[in-house]
């Protein structure tokens, strides 16, 4: 099979396992994509770790317990698919602690109230299941199959998101202001989140068939799906050009993309100190690794 | 060591790959697959496959295109269609 072959193979809808033939440059592509989401899952889980001892009731800490269980679960399962493509977990870590390897934008924030985990489990939890959901159809069949298991276990994320907003929301006027508060913090980096509107033609996961939308068509699914839920709720968006036109398109500000470039690019407000608890932690825990695959051995 | 797991969704299933674990041994591979498959009672079973273990075989040519021995070799619409009309004409 030549490249030429092989794209109109995945093109027309074909998919690849591990030990067929592909592209070196495919084989690259699928590595950057694919490890830039296990970094995400692996780093998605501190915003949230800062609140498992601050939640309200002990059903809060142990569901909240229990999502970070299912992220760093997604990291290791997505990071096992990048290590068949020849790319070792170690080697990952290595990138990502170091600062070389990125993820996604929205975990180089910090949380600052309770309403940020509801918004977090909720609205963030909910871009990302769009995406995720796309990636069902990915070429790459390994990283596909993976992702159904991803995809049920993010369902409860979300619901769970939901059942703190609507809690919140529920309650006091001062717990009103904290979902209000922190959805307006969260909502520059939840239009940044599925990045620039480049055409899919012209964006390579798209042209390897990695990805099966475009990034405008995955954030105007998410405008769909969520701002009517946002609105009915009373809660409100901080963008006075939001609106959905008759043609069923979603109108907005223009996201703020030289936020997204510095932000992703290991300048969030946040960054250093995230990548500096994964170093840290990594190193306190090396003597485990070896204790155990010593004994293995 | 990677140990390759399928999974019982119900009792009387076919057990189905799930996804591959990396472990040092047997032990620990146990563990890792309970927590990552089974901890919300998803599963009913797993079975643990060291992937050394497994024989692919992937060559499956039909060279001579012998559909005589598979469904897509019968296709009986236009002879059911006459066989029909010969009935009808026959008691007609
Ligand atoms: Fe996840
Ligand atoms: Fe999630």
């Amino acid at each position: 099979m030549s490249e030429d072959e092989f794209l109109e193979y995945v093109q027309g809808g074909g998919q690849v396992e591990t030990r067929d033939w592909m592209p070196d440059e495919y084989r690259a592509k699928l590595i950057k994509f694919i490890e830039m989401h296990g970094n995400s899952e692996l780093m998605g889980v501190l915003p949230e770790r800062e609140w498992i001892l601050r939640a309200p009731t002990l059903q809060r800490k142990l569901a909240l317990t229990a999502k970070v269980q299912d992220e760093v679960g997604h990291a290791q399962l997505i990071y096992r698919v990048v290590e068949d493509l020849g790319k070792p977990r170690e080697a990952c870590l290595d990138d990502l602690v170091s600062g070389r390897a990125k993820f996604h934008n929205v975990f180089h924030y910090p949380t600052k109230t309770w309403g940020d985990v509801g918004v977090i489990a909720w609205l963030v939890d909910a871009a990302a299941i769009i995406s995720q959901k796309a990636l069902l159809k990915c070429s790459y069949a390994p990283y596909a199959r993976i992702m159904k298991k991803i995809c049920w276990e993010e369902s409860f994320h979300i619901l769970h998101g939901r059942d703190v907003v609507l809690t919140l929301m529920n309650g006091t006027d001062e717990q009103r202001e904290l979902v209000q508060e922190a959805l307006t913090r969260w909502w520059g980096p939840l239009m940044q989140f599925h990045g620039n509107p480049i055409p899919r033609e012209d964006d390579p996961m798209f042209v390897w068939r990695i990805k099966s939308q475009g990034n405008e068509e995955a954030r105007q699914q998410f405008l769909d799906g969520y701002v009517p839920q946002i609105w009915e709720l009373g809660l409100e968006v901080p963008d006075p050009k939001l609106r959905k036109r008759d043609d069923g398109v979603w109108e907005y500000t223009e996201p703020d993309w030289d936020e997204l470039r510095y932000v992703v690019t290991g300048h969030g407000p946040r960054t250093a100190d995230r990548l500096d608890l994964r170093r840290r932690a990594r190193e306190r825990s090396a003597w485990v690794r070896q204790v155990v695959l010593a004994e293995a051995a | 060591m990677i140990y390759e797991v399928f999974r019982q969704e119900r009792k009387g299933q076919a057990f189905q790959h799930a996804g591959s674990i990396g472990a040092p041994n047997l032990e620990f591979a146990e563990v890792y697959a309970r927590e990552q498959y089974g901890r919300r009672q998803e599963s009913t079973a797993l079975w643990l496959v060291p992937r050394d273990a497994i024989d692919e075989l992937d060559d499956f040519v039909d060279e001579l295109g012998r559909t005589y021995h598979r469904v897509d070799g019968y296709s009986l619409k236009a002879k059911l269609k006459e066989a029909r009309e010969r009935a009808a004409a026959r008691s007609g």
